[in-house]
């Protein structure tokens, strides 16, 4: 019963915060200020590619990705360790 | 797997090769890259052992191969970014290298950086398949 009513507190001032969000996908929105106009503009410029979502992902964002692969080789990994090299 | 499945995979599967390797190459330009590249070429060796019988495909593409496939490619990706610290940036910085202007130096590591992503998915989706339904 605590329960339920710690979980309805949040539940409200959650709607209340969620209020205050930026409109979904509206331009003057905080997080298109920050580096994006940098990346769109300087793109071509600074990666020598024309594919703007190649260029972040693997040259402005490429730790990012090499985390990803990370993650996959890992999962291969696991496999690995239970499923390979038969007996 | 009857005779149709096997003549027309026989034909299919090195232009499904070939066109994986076209997407991973071409990511600079197109949509595409290494992720994309790399689920093609996994699903094209997957329809290659999945229309012939159990262990053909297995004598060609041993698991010593498959694991050497899955590892070089991170290393590739790795040794890429280390790249950028000896030649005074950070890690990954492509810009450092002493390949000519910053912008054609991150077109040569983009290039590279995808081939190794493609070849690890690439690995990892075959040997998912291999060790669970490859047959044994």
């Amino acid at each position: 019963m605590r329960n339920a009513i710690l979980a309805l507190l949040f539940f409200i001032s959650l709607l209340l915060v969620a209020d205050d969000f930026p409109r979904f996908g509206s331009p003057d929105a905080p997080s298109h200020h920050h580096v994006v106009p940098r990346y769109i503009e300087k793109s071509v410029e600074e990666t020598g590619t024309e594919n703007l979502v190649t260029s972040i992902l693997i040259s402005y964002r490429g730790y990012d990705t090499f985390g990803e692969v990370t993650v996959i080789f890992g999962a291969g990994i696991a496999v690995i360790l239970i499923l390979g090299t038969k007996r | 797997m009857s005779v149709v499945i096997r003549t027309v995979s026989r034909v299919l599967v090195p232009f499904i090769l070939l066109f994986s390797l076209h997407i991973i190459t071409s990511g600079a330009s197109t949509p595409g890259g290494g992720f994309q590249g790399g689920v093609v070429f996994g699903a094209g060796l997957i329809l290659l052992a999945i229309s012939f019988e159990k262990g053909v495909v297995r004598k060609m593409i041993t698991e010593r191969k498959n694991v050497a496939l899955m590892s070089t490619g991170i290393l590739v990706y790795a040794l890429v970014g280390l790249f950028g610290i000896s030649s005074g940036g950070s890690f990954l910085e492509y810009g450092a290298l002493p390949l000519g202007s910053p912008a054609h130096a991150n077109q040569l590591m983009i290039e590279l950086v995808e081939i190794g992503v493609g070849a690890t998915v690439a690995g990892v989706m075959y040997y998912l398949y291999s060790t669970t339904a490859g047959g044994n």
